[in-house]
C-alpha cells in the first residue's frame, strides 16, 4: 500500500498531481522512467511517468490527466488515502548527457513527463530551450517549473489565450531555423499527433528527436507484448525497450490506432463509474 | 488377500465428475468437481501396491505413489498428504495440471491392460481434503539460523524453495514483480483449471510459516540481485522468474488490433479478471471469430477462455497434426467437448486488417508432415499452392515463450546460454556465487512439477551452502 501525501489540482481539475510515499522506487528512479499502479483490488494497471522524485523523503510525484475510469478513480483519492499497488521504476531512463543545445517540446500532460528530462539536460550543462503548449491558457501546466528548468521558455496556446497563438510546431520550426546546427537534439512529449508533427519538423532540419510513447500496457516488464510499437520497421516493447524512441522512425499511425483498442469498454467503464458516483452523491 | 486384488483389478477407473460441456463452456468455474472420500477410497483400492512401482519412475520428483494411495485407501487422509509433501510441495496444483498421461499414470502397470490408476485425481483429492484442516499438523520449523534468502519470482519453483527453506530455519523473502504471487499459476493457468483460491491458500500457508512476500518488486529495476546480496544482507538468492517473453510469429499484420500474445490475453483474463469486466476494470475484447495459434497447454487455455468469454467460433490452428499436440490429453479432450474447432496442419502467414486497423481475417498455409526434426517429431512443411483465408477478428499467439532478460541483463556474473536461459547445475547453482536458479528460466518453458522439483533441489543446495559453506 502506498500513501498519498499531497494532492494538487492543475488545469481546472482536469490534471492532478500526487506526491506518494514509495521509498524504494524513489531511491532508484531516473528521469524518463514510469511506474505502473493499480488503485484498488478490482482496478486496472496503468502506467504513469514520475514527474518528480524525492529520494530523501522517499516520495514520487505523478501528474495525470483525468481521461477515463482509472484516472477518475485515482482523482477520487485524497491525502492520507492509499493506492493499492505501485511497481517501478520501469522503462529505460532517458540518456542524458552534455551535448550543446537541446530543445524540449511538451504538449498537454506531456509537459509533466517532459519536466524531469528537461531539468536533467539543464543540470548536465546543456543550453535548454523549452516549448510548451496547451489547448487554452487554463489547461497549461507547470509553466513555472519549466521556466526554472530551461534557459528560454516559449508558451503556445491553440486558441491564442496566452503566449504564442498556435501550435508548438510553429515555435519549434522558428527556433530550429534560428539556431541551425547548434541544436543537437530535440525531445518531444505529448499527444501522439503532436509528437508526430514535431518529429516531421525536426526531420527537415536533421535534428535527432526523442519521443516518449504511451502505448497501452499491462505488466510493464516485457512479458505480454501489449505495448508493442513499430520503430524503423521493427517491433519493440515500449515498456522495456522504451518508452523513449527515435521519433523519426516511429510508426505514429499504428500507435494512434492501437490506443483506441478498448475505446468501447473504456466508455462503458467510465459511464458506469460516473453513474455510481452520481447515485452515491444523491443519497 | 490375493483374491481381493484380483477382484479389485476388474473395477474400472473412477471418473471424476465434471461440469457438463454445454454448461461449463460459458462459465469460469472449475471443470472437474473432485472426488468424494468414497470415490477416492474406491479408486485408491484399484492400485496394486506394486513392489517396484513403475508409476514412481514416471514422476519427475519421485512422489511415493503407492504409499500415499494406500493411505487414502485406508481412510488415513492425513497420512496421505504428509506422504505427498515429502516429495511435492504443491500437490493440489500438480494433481490438476501435471501431464499425468506422460508421467506417473503413463507408467502405471494397470494402464497396460486397463486404465491406469487416477494418480493425479487422488493427489488432488488428498490435497483438497487437507487444505485448511486443523487435524493436518503444521510442518515442524527448525530453530532460526539467522540466514536470509531472497527468492525472485513466485512461481511453483519459488514457492517450493521458500517453503523448504523456511522450515529449515532460514529467513525467506519472496520478491514478485506482479501485484499477486503465484507466477503462471495465477496469471497464466485459468480459473476453470486451477482455482486461484488454491494458489492463494498455498501462499498463505507459506506466510503463516513466516515467509515474507513482497509484491510489486521488479527485480532488475526496483532492486537488483547484487543489491539484495550486498545492501539488503541476503546470504543467497534463488532466481525463478520463469520464461516470460512472448514469442510472436513475425508475419505481416501482427500489430493489428485484435492480435494478442497468449501471455497478454491470459494475464488480462486471469490475473486482471477481465472476464468479470466491468466489475473489474481491465477490458478484453470478445471476438466473433477467434483463432489461437499453437497446440500446447497455453493454446488450450486461450481457446477455452475465448469460448467462455462468449465466442462461438473458436479455432485452434496448429501446424502439425493431432498426434503431435503437446498439451495435456485431458485439456484437448475438454476443449473438443466444449466445441473448439481444430485446424490441424495449418500455419498462419498473414494477418489482414480493416481500415481502422482491426484484424478481420487471417491467411493460412496448409502443411504436410515431412521428415522428423531434432525433436523427433515430423517437421511440418508447406503444401505448395494451398492457402486459404478465413474470418478472424481475434488472434491469440501461443507458440511458446522465451527468456525475459530483465533480471539476467542486470545481474553481472550470471552466465546465460545462447537463448538467454540461465546456466545452472543439477542443484540449481549458477556461475555467480550465492545465486541459484531454477524452473523455466533455466530449462525453457516446461512444467509445474519440473519447476517445483528444481526448487526442491535448489533449496537443499542453498541449505547446505548456508550450513556448511559449500
Ligand atoms: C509509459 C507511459 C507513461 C505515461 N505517463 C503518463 C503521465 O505521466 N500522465 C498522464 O496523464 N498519462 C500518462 N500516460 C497515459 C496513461 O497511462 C493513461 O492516460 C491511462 O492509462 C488512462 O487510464 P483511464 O482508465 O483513466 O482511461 P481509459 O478509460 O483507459 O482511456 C481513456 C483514454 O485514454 C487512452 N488510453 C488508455 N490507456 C492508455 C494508456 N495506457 N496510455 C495512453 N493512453 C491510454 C484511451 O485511448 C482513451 O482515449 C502514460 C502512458 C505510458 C505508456
Ligand atoms: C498458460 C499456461 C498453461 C500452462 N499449463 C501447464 C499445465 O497444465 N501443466 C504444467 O505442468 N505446466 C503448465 N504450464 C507451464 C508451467 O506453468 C511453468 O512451467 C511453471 O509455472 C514454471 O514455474 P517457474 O517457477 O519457473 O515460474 P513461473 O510460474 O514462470 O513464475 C515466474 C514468476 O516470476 C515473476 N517475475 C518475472 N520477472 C521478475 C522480476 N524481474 N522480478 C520479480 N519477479 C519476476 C513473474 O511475474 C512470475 O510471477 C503452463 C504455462 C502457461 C503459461
Ligand atoms: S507430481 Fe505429477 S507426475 Fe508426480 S505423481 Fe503427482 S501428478 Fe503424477
Ligand atoms: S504402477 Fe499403478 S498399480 Fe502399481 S503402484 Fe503405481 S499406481 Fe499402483
Ligand atoms: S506492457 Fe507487457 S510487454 Fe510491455
Amino acid at each position: 500500500m502506498f500513501q498519498i501525501l499531497s494532492k494538487t489540482e492543475l488545469a481546472q481539475g482536469t490534471v492532478v498531481a500526487n506526491e506518494i510515499m514509495a521509498p524504494k522506487i524513489a531511491a532508484k528512479a531516473r528521469p524518463g522512467q514510469f511506474v505502473i499502479l493499480r488503485v484498488n483490488e478490482t482496478g486496472e494497471r496503468i502506467p504513469l511517468t514520475m514527474a518528480d522524485t524525492d529520494p530523501k523523503r522517499g516520495t514520487i510525484t505523478i501528474i495525470y490527466q483525468v481521461v477515463g475510469k482509472t484516472t477518475a478513480l485515482l482523482k477520487s483519492l485524497n491525502v492520507m488515502d492509499y493506492i493499492q499497488d505501485i511497481a517501478g521504476p520501469l522503462g529505460r531512463p532517458t540518456p542524458i548527457e552534455k551535448k550543446g543545445t537541446i530543445i524540449c517540446v511538451g504538449g498537454g500532460t506531456g509537459v509533466a513527463v517532459l519536466h524531469p528530462i528537461t531539468r536533467g539536460f539543464k543540470q548536465a550543462g546543456n543550453k535548454v530551450i523549452g516549448i510548451i503548449g496547451a489547448r487554452t491558457k487554463d489547461l497549461l501546466i507547470m509553466e513555472d517549473k519549466m521556466r526554472a528548468a530551461t534557459d528560454e521558455l516559449y508558451v503556445c496556446t491553440d486558441d491564442g489565450s496566452y503566449g504564442h497563438a498556435g501550435f508548438v510546431t510553429d515555435v519549434l520550426r522558428e527556433q530550429l531555423t534560428k539556431l541551425g546546427s547548434e541544436v543537437k537534439e530535440a525531445v518531444t512529449i505529448g499527444p501522439v499527433p503532436m509528437m508526430k508533427f514535431c518529429a516531421k519538423v525536426t526531420a527537415e532540419f536533421g535534428v535527432p528527436t526523442m519521443v516518449s510513447l504511451n502505448a497501452i500496457m499491462v505488466d510493464g516488464t516485457g512479458m505480454c507484448g501489449c505495448c508493442r510499437v513499430s520503430v524503423g520497421g521493427k517491433t519493440e516493447f515500449a515498456c522495456v525497450d522504451g518508452p523513449e524512441f527515435d521519433g523519426h522512425k516511429v510508426d505514429f499511425e499504428e500507435l494512434g490506432r492501437r490506443l483506441t483498442a478498448y475505446q468501447k469498454q473504456e466508455k462503458e467503464a467510465m459511464d458506469l463509474y460516473q453513474h455510481k458516483c452520481s447515485c452515491a452523491a444523491n443519497q | 488377500m490375493a483374491e481381493d486384488k484380483v477382484k479389485k483389478e476388474k473395477v474400472g477407473r473412477h471418473q471424476m465428475p465434471e461440469q457438463a460441456p454445454e454448461v461449463r463452456r460459458r462459465n469460469f468455474k472449475e471443470v472437474p468437481l473432485g472426488y468424494t472420500a468414497e470415490m477416492a477410497q474406491a479408486e485408491a483400492g484399484r492400485c496394486l501396491q506394486c513392489k517396484k512401482p513403475a508409476c514412481v519412475e514416471g514422476c519427475p520428483v519421485g512422489v511415493p505413489i503407492p504409499e500415499f494411495i494406500n493411505r487414502i485407501a485406508e481412510g488415513d487422509f492425513v497420512g496421505a498428504i504428509l506422504k505427498l509433501w515429502e516429495k511435492n510441495s504443491l500437490p493440489a496444483v500438480c494433481g490438476r495440471v501435471c501431464p499425468q498421461e506422460n508421467q506417473c499414470e503413463g507408467q502405471c502397470i494397470l494402464g497396460k491392460k486397463d486404465q491406469p490408476v487416477a494418480i493425479g485425481n487422488l493427489e488432488r483429492f488428498a490435497a483438497d481434503w487437507a487444505r485448511g484442516r486443523s487435524e493436518v499438523p503444521m510442518p515442524p520449523l527448525k530453530p532460526k539460523t539467522g540466514k536470509k534468502v531472497a527468492v525472485v519470482g513466485s512461481g511453483p519453483g519459488s514457492l517450493t524453495v521458500a517453503g523448504d527453506l523456511i522450515r529449515k530455519g532460514h529467513d525467506v523473502t519472496i520478491y514478485e514483480a506482479f501485484h499477486k504471487p503465484g507466477g503462471v499459476l495465477v496469471y497464466g493457468i485459468p480459473e476453470f483449471r486451477l482455482p486461484k483460491e488454491i494458489v492463494a491458500a498455498e501462499v498463505n500457508f507459506l506466510e503463516r510459516l513466516g515467509v515474507k512476500v513482497e509484491c510489486n518488486a521488479v527485480v532488475g529495476r526496483t532492486v537488483t540481485v547484487d543489491e539484495l546480496l550486498e545492501n539488503e544482507g541476503f546470504d543467497a538468492v534463488y532466481i525463478g522468474v520463469g520464461a516470460g517473453l512472448p514469442r510472436f510469429l513475425g508475419i505481416p499484420g501482427e500489430n493489428l488490433m485484435g492480435v494478442y500474445s497468449a501471455n497478454e490475453y491470459l494475464t488480462r483474463s486471469n490475473l486482471m479478471k477481465a472476464y468479470l469486466f466491468p466489475e473489474y476494470d481491465t477490458p478484453l475484447v470478445k471476438g466473433q471469430h477467434v483463432c489461437v495459434f499453437g497446440g500446447g497447454n497455453v493454446a488450450m487455455d486461450a481457446l477455452r477462455t475465448a469460448m467462455r468469454m462468449g465466442c462461438d467460433d473458436v479455432k485452434c490452428v496448429y501446424r502439425r497434426s493431432h498426434e503431435e499436440m503437446p498439451c495435456r490429453a485431458e485439456e484437448l479432450h475438454h476443449a473438443e467437448q466444449e466445441g473448439i474447432q481444430f485446424f490441424y496442419l495449418h500455419n498462419p502467414i498473414r494477418f489482414i486488417g480493416d481500415e481502422r486497423g482491426w484484424l478481420k481475417a487471417v491467411e493460412l498455409q496448409e502443411m504436410e508432415l515431412g521428415e522428423p526434426d531434432e525433436s523427433g517429431r515430423r517437421r511440418p512443411v508447406a503444401k505448395p499452392g494451398s492457402t486459404k483465408t478465413i474470418d478472424c477478428d481475434m488472434a491469440i499467439i501461443a507458440v511458446g515463450s522465451g527468456a525475459n532478460p530483465l533480471v539476467t541483463a542486470t545481474t553481472p556474473g550470471l552466465v546465460v546460454n545462447k537463448w538467454g536461459y540461465i546456466e545452472a547445475d543439477e542443484a540449481g547453482k549458477t556461475k555467480k556465487p550465492k545465486v541459484w536458479a531454477g524452473g523455466d528460466i533455466v530449462t525453457g518453458a516446461a512444467t509445474v512439477i519440473l519447476a517445483a522439483g528444481a526448487g526442491r533441489k535448489a533449496a537443499d543446495s542453498i541449505h547446505q551452502h548456508l550450513t556448511w559453506g559449500w
